[in-house]
């Protein structure tokens, strides 16, 4: 008996057909598509047969064969956002029901195209969360901000929690970003936490907000389904910096150099930049198997990404894995929820070097010389040895430096959630997780070339490995009462982070001794929290959050070793009053008010609380007759060091009309960190160090965040959504000493040309890592005089006290704009974002910009076709001419896809997709990127542009096979 | 704490005092670093004292755009300079570390931690070497600073505003710190290597005595002259050869009262020698010769100084060696390597001519004669020129003859009694110890630091020279500090 079952699927609205449809046999791989009428058949196998109606964008719906033969059905959309579920700490709630500030992005909304980073996912779709590239090279990423930060000194990281382990954020040696073992086309959502009601419940570590991250998982009930996609891009560069090209460098060294130097012309053109960068492919290939086996549902997935860099010679391979089990056991009394992933990443790091050398190499030389050194031409002595304080030939730094390195990281978890027998409505929830890496890698420089010319070459090896566990386990209680309903959490935390540092040392290729091993370390320190929370829902209109968390860190003092982290919500549902309820165009108005306070521990040292002493490597060693000792440093320390403490408060309005035609939020937050963490110089003389790391201060940060989805139109074939986000945000130092609060502050912000210099200052009232410089003064034709600036103080000298602060990194304004449009089976969409009010300091031309350049001993440096403007005759590092607006608009993607349905009435299904990204950027800016994220080591605050990787355009084609 | 239970770690502590006047901190040759907010290389302690000393004179001057190093050239400087903190803050962790240690090893410590009695004997030697650098340092914050925040072994670690002391109380701290350990230090060359004995502290003595009057308004020459004789009197020798002095083995001079030691691989810095070979050497200068690859063409001497000798290539008088070629004499780009004659001093090879033990890097062996015989010859001739009894003027001719046969290699450049005279001594003392961090001191003692009475090129910011304040002799307090601490007062004119 094979039942031939038809029939029409509908719209429930609109009430018209619904094409490519999927229907599905539940618990087996046998199904069809409807067709452009909506008309479909299937031959069921049974009456008892189910079959599952599901489409994007549509609720699914299931329904019982039995006898029929015409089972029309009519989907309804599922627009209803407010019913859906959000990750929040330590559970789930409805939407509707949240009463902090919390953004969400799923997969459907996730940026496309060559996303090789998680962060990147999500880059310009959520108000109040910056994502700004760390650059052009593979898997560099981005840095997440989530409403600008609360520190100045310790980390403005967020927390990130993937499935309910929270990561350790430091950097992992041997790769470029600390999520960059995460495969994006894991990720089913990101959930975003923003202020304090939210994130409290992640106490000490939540001042800087909360990214919950969620993996894709099987679902229950679901066939097995296999989906292959493939995707491959293809980038390249597209702004360099503009620098003299070899006629007019020619004619500039002509004019301006001493003969001797003029002597030193070549006679070729050659275009520097055009040869360290490149066209680069990459390929990025998934595979993944989900569905449910029984009552286990699964999701096995590999992915293989293999990624060259514009640099040439930059390069990444991960390869991932990764695999759900999320069954319900005991009449689904037991919710166990396993995951594990498992990545091993190998890149080959480009010699940046080679950027900033592209820019300052003489355009006049060749690349290549058989006479020079491992085949480059270079700037030699007369001896034929390389001059050491010449720029490299670019091309020979590049080829003379492997630097390789491999990351192998596991992460996972099993998490238990059981209804307990004795009592309804309570639930116990035990978390256990890993996060383990290990990662080694070596840099090579070659023995022949310039830059490995006087060591005989040199190999430095690294390694290291991390542990963090994690153990969870909380009650959780909901009753239900008439009218209301009352959620109690109550729980227990503890994470442990251990990481071993082995040291090398740095040999040359005879083998002698370049730098010796440095001392082994192996920091650790623990966390151990208590945690609770009540959410109260009266009349589904007024909804009550409370959360506390004690967090105790082994890196402060036992004195002030808890930190307790209350946060208070309330949120008023305004339209379910009867006033509001029974209209039809208003059909979500929600006030949100939130309060609370959260920490900061990730301070970078592990026992600043002790006086320590640390052994000296044998590279610092002091002779005392005719033994070297390594000495023995006792360390500045403050026994009194403790937690930031940010307090937020936060406004918000949720809304929504027409049943979610058009819905969003609005949130006004203010945020005050006290006991700021900051190295401040101590009195001199009273501490084993003249700077330490210590509680002083304050900095305060507000801003408004306002949000927006719009369903243009929506027919069966025709859907367009759009979207908007816009952020303003302000912060402001308030204190930043124990004593004066006048003077100039603490200066930042290191830059090159000279050595020690720096272009950015914290004071008090002013925005953070505000730009310090000297006012220019312009000629009448509008070009600036070289060395004349505004004697602020009129005292008749120009010096350090004539400086002035003029503009900041940190945007003032951004935004993101995307849409998607989707027509039969056409999709079209596209992501913009930008900044306002921000400015970058231009640290390639006002380091390179003279004509200085041209006259040191024995080589030319190109020179950036500003000094044509300007024509300095020395370096002005400190004129704020080179402090330049850096407001901007990136398109960041435009995609077009089709998805061609079942494939010759198979069960194949295919879909295509063209992205471009980084698709074009409208700025004033002058230099290669307005968007300058800070260097790795995070002690400036961005916004200096120095030989900065260029984000490069890719163009990339995917497929998408589904069965 | 623990480290002082074991009395083998004692040492490795001391060491870390004197390796404080070395390298920038706990990993070469930068990294870990000892104090912070400033570029390491450029705050170790001796390259920041050589800066001082010598940039704001005839000199040196120095091509770099380093923030507040031009002011230095051309005595401009103002609280915010950063090589200004620099010193201040080195001379003060300097200060600091000296007091933990001498709290922590006082004889009541030691007694309580069971450190045994022979080793208490020597703990006691290592405290009192300690006090020595503490007084070392003292002297510098004296000299530089003046007026500056006072804190001794009795003060903890802790936040607390150190009360400001003026120079005539610091001078009289240094002075009976110095009597009281001398005492307890070991004898004059008798100690190992690289750490203070006796006559390091008389030399110190001496020149807190010859600096007197800058200092006190005292009159204090017969005093210098007393542990001047003591110094003469207890068995150095001049080195035969001027040039190896400088040199990657300098170790083995009979010469030195007091180094600070490097080493191309043990003891890494981009400090101390390693920037006095490196920064000296650029234009066509010859690499090998002093046994480095690149150099980083940055310093060089002003025309007043090639002037006070009697050529430019270490002939007829060995100290007067200039690179010479491709350079100009005059200065009239500061920033330009090749503006001014390069001076041949400090050099990474032995004397036998092989280069020093680093394999390829910028790092160099030579050690940094912070102390030396012929330092004391002069002093000697000064202190009887000013008047001081215990001497005499012919034993001061006979000295600077000796100084002088040695430079000429023969008596043709030695002087008569007549020519010998204080003006004589100021230059003779910049032919001899020219860049060994004197000059600012010897140039305020002769009243020409300031003041229109000498001028040099771009003293006071212009080509030709001009005047510059007597403020001026005394560096500003760091504004930083002034901000970190209530109690102090900024130094006048500043």
């Amino acid at each position: 008996q094979a039942p031939s079952v038809s029939g029409t699927v509908t719209d429930t609205d609109s009430g018209d057909p619904l094409p490519f449809v999927n229907v599905l046999i539940k618990g087996t791989t046998k199904g069809t598509t409807t067709d452009f009428d909506g008309k479909y058949t299937i031959n069921a196998n049974s009456s008892e047969d189910i079959l599952v109606f599901s489409f994007i964008g549509y609720n699914p719906k299931s329904v019982v064969v039995g006898n029929q033969s015409i089972i029309n059905v009519s989907l309804e959309s599922d627009t209803k956002q407010l019913d859906e579920v959000v990750v929040v700490g330590y559970g789930t709630q409805r939407k509707a029901d949240l009463t902090g500030s919390v953004g969400s992005v799923d997969r459907d909304d996730f940026n496309v195209g060559q996303v090789t980073n998680p962060e990147q996912l999500i880059a310009g779709k959520v108000a109040g969360v910056q994502v700004t590239p760390n650059g052009g090279a593979p898997g560099s990423g981005g840095r997440i901000r989530i409403r600008g930060g609360a520190s100045l000194n310790a980390s403005n990281d967020p927390l990130i929690v993937i499935d309910g382990v929270p990561l350790d954020n430091s950097k992992t040696s041997g790769t470029a970003n600390p999520l960059n073992f995460l495969n994006p086309n894991d990720i089913e959502t990101f959930d975003i936490l923003k202020d304090a009601s939210a994130t409290a419940i992640y106490g000490s570590r939540a001042s800087n907000g909360v990214v919950l991250i969620t993996t894709r998982k099987g679902k229950e009930g679901q066939a097995m389904k296999v989906n292959v996609s493939s995707l491959m891009s293809v980038s390249s560069v597209t702004k360099k910096v503009d620098m003299l090209n070899a006629d007019q460098f020619k004619e500039i060294v002509d004019a301006q150099a001493i003969p001797a130097q003029a002597a030193l012309i070549g006679t070729d053109a050659t275009d520097w930049q055009s040869e360290i960068y490149q066209t680069a492919l990459s390929y990025d290939n998934n595979v993944s198997i989900s569905g449910a086996h029984k009552a286990l549902p699964y999701r096995l997935s590999v992915g293989y990404l293999n990624q060259d860099g514009v640099l040439k010679t930059d390069n990444l391979q991960r390869t991932s894995g990764s695999l759900s089990l999320n069954p319900n056991l005991f009449q689904d009394k037991l919710h166990v929820n396993f995951n594990v992933k498992g990545v091993i990443t190998k890149s080959r790091f480009a010699n940046q070097d080679a950027i900033g050398a592209a820019a300052a190499f003489d355009p006049t030389q060749p690349v290549y010389d058989t006479e020079g050194i491992g085949g480059y031409w270079e700037w030699l002595n007369t001896d034929g040895t390389p001059q050491t304080l010449a720029p490299r030939n670019p091309m020979g730094l590049i080829m003379a430096k492997d630097d390789r390195g491999e990351v192998k990281r596991s992460i996972g978890n099993l998490q238990l959630d059981y209804e307990l027998p004795f009592l309804e409505g309570l639930k116990a929830n035990l978390n256990l997780g890993y996060d383990v890496s290990s990662s080694n890698g070596r840099t090579i420089i070659d023995a022949n070339s310039a830059s490995g010319y006087y060591e005989g070459g040199s190999v430095a090896p690294y390694e290291q490995s991390k542990r963090n566990l994690l153990a969870d386990f909380y009650l959780n209680y909901v009753k239900e009462y008439k009218d209301s309903r009352l959620s109690l959490l109550v729980g227990y935390s503890a994470q442990d982070f251990l990481t071993r540092n082995p040291t090398f040392a740095r040999l040359n290729i005879e083998g002698d001794t370049l730098a010796a091993a440095g001392v082994v370390s192996r920091p650790q320190y623990r966390l151990i929290s208590y945690f609770g929370r009540a959410n109260y829902t009266l009349k589904d209109k007024y909804l009550f959050t409370a959360t506390i968390r004690a967090d105790g860190s082994s890196r402060f003092a036992p004195d002030n070793r808890w930190g307790v982290f209350p946060s208070l919500a309330a949120a008023w549902r305004i339209s379910e009053e009867d006033f509001l309820k029974a209209n039809d165009f208003l059909t979500d108005l929600k006030l949100r008010l939130g309060y609370g306070v959260t920490g900061q521990q990730d301070i970078g040292s592990y026992f600043p609380y002790l006086p320590r002493y640390i052994t000296s490597d044998n590279a610092t060693r002091y002779s005392l007759g005719v033994t070297y000792y390594n000495t023995l440093r006792p360390e500045g320390y403050d026994e009194n060091i403790k937690w930031e403490e940010t307090t937020t408060y936060n406004v918000g309005i949720d809304y929504e009309f027409l049943d979610g035609k058009l819905y969003g939020t609005f949130d006004y937050y203010y945020k005050k960190t006290d006991d700021l963490l900051a190295v401040i110089p101590v009195p001199a003389g009273t501490n084993l160090t003249n700077q330490l790391f210590t509680n002083v201060g304050s900095i305060e940060n507000q801003g408004l965040e306002i949000g927006l989805t719009f369903n243009v139109i929506k027919t069966t074939d025709f859907n367009w959504d759009i979207g908007g986000n816009y952020t303003n945000s302000r912060n402001t130092i308030t204190s930043l000493s124990n004593v004066e609060e006048d003077g100039v502050g603490i200066l930042v912000g290191g830059i090159s040309g000279g050595t020690g210099n720096t272009i950015q200052v914290h004071t008090v009232g002013y925005q953070p890592n505000s730009f310090y410089v000297y006012e220019q003064v312009y000629g009448e034709n509008g070009v600036p005089i070289e060395g004349v600036y505004v004697d602020q103080n009129e005292d008749g000298i120009i010096n350090e006290q004539d400086r002035v602060r003029n503009g900041f990194p940190d945007a003032r304004h951004y935004f993101g704009f995307n849409s998607s449009m989707r027509y039969k089976n056409w999709n079209f969409g596209f992501v913009l974002r930008g900044n306002a009010g921000n400015k970058a300091y231009n640290n390639v031309s006002s380091s390179k910009a003279a004509y200085q350049g041209l006259k040191f001993p024995g080589y030319l440096n190109n020179l950036p076709s500003d000094i044509l403007t300007t024509n300095f005759q020395n370096y002005q590092l400190r004129s704020d001419y080179y402090i330049q607006d850096a407001s901007f608009v990136r398109m960041e993607n435009i995609s077009v896809g089709y998805d061609f349905g079942n494939l010759f009435d198979s069960k194949i299904r295919l879909s295509a997709s063209a992205t471009v990204q980084n698709v074009f950027v409208i700025t004033n800016y002058e230099g290669v990127s307005p968007e300058i994220a800070p260097g790795t080591d995070d002690a400036t605050g961005g916004g200096i542009d120095n030989n900065f990787y260029p984000l490069p355009r890719i163009f990339s084609f995917g497929l998408n096979f589904g069965f | 704490i623990q480290v002082y239970e074991d009395f083998d770690n004692y040492k490795s502590v001391l060491a870390k005092l004197y390796a404080g006047l070395a390298v920038s901190g706990q990993q070469g040759p930068a990294g870990k670093p000892d104090i912070s907010g400033l570029d390491e290389g450029a705050s170790t302690y001796i390259r920041a004292l050589w800066k001082l000393q010598e940039l704001p004179t005839d000199e040196a001057i120095i091509t770099w755009n380093d923030e507040g190093l031009p002011r230095l050239n051309t005595s401009e400087w103002t609280s915010d300079n950063s090589f200004i903190a620099a010193m201040y803050y080195r001379i003060f962790y300097q200060i600091s570390l000296a007091n933990e240690y001498i709290r922590e090893t006082s004889d009541s410590n030691m007694a309580s931690r069971g450190i045994s009695e022979a080793d208490q004997q020597t703990g006691r030697i290592f405290r009192a070497e300690a006090r020595f650098l503490r007084a070392l340092s003292y002297y510098h914050a004296l000299d530089m600073y003046g007026n500056v925040p006072f804190v001794t072994e009795e003060d903890g670690v802790g936040a607390y505003f150190p009360e400001q002391t003026d120079r005539s109380s610091l001078f009289a701290y240094i002075e009976s710190e110095l009597i009281d350990i001398i005492p307890t230090l070991i004898d004059a060359r008798q100690n190992e290597y690289a750490r203070a004995d006796k006559a390091a502290a008389w030399m110190l003595l001496a020149k807190l005595y010859l600096n007197a009057e800058v200092y006190i308004g005292e009159d204090r020459y017969t005093d210098a002259l007393t542990y001047i004789n003591q110094i003469l009197a207890s068995g150095f020798m001049l080195e035969g050869n001027y040039n190896h002095l400088f040199l990657a083995d300098n170790h083995l001079s009979e010469e030195l009262i007091f180094s600070v030691a490097f080493d191309g691989v043990n003891t890494t810095t981009y400090g101390g020698t390693t920037f006095l070979v490196n920064a000296a050497v650029g234009g066509t200068m010859n690499r090998e010769e002093f046994g480095i690859p690149g150099g980083w063409q940055g310093l060089r001497t002003r025309p007043e100084i090639v002037a006070l000798y009697p050529g430019t290539d270490g002939t007829p008088d060995a100290r007067g060696s200039f690179h010479t070629e491709d350079q100009t004499l005059d200065i009239e780009n500061i920033s330009i390597f090749q503006e001014g004659y390069a001076v041949k001093k400090y050099k990474n090879v032995t004397r036998d001519g092989q280069r020093g033990s680093s394999p390829g890097t910028d790092i160099v062996d030579t050690d940094f004669p912070m102390f030396r015989l012929a330092d004391v010859y002069l002093m000697y001739a000064e202190a009887v020129l000013r008047g001081a009894t215990g001497g005499s003027q012919a034993q001061a001719l006979g000295y600077i003859n000796e100084l002088r046969q040695r430079a000429y290699g023969n008596a043709t450049g030695n002087i008569a009694a007549a020519d010998l005279n204080l003006d004589f001594i100021l230059d003779e003392r910049a032919r001899e110890l020219k860049w060994e961090a004197q000059r600012r001191t010897d140039l305020i003692r002769f009243g020409k630091f300031t003041g229109e009475e000498y001028l040099w090129q771009w003293k006071g910011g212009v080509y030709e020279g001009r005047k510059v304040e007597s403020f001026r002799r005394l560096y500003p307090l760091p504004t930083a500090d002034l901000t970190a601490n209530p109690n102090l007062k900024q130094n006048d004119g500043y």
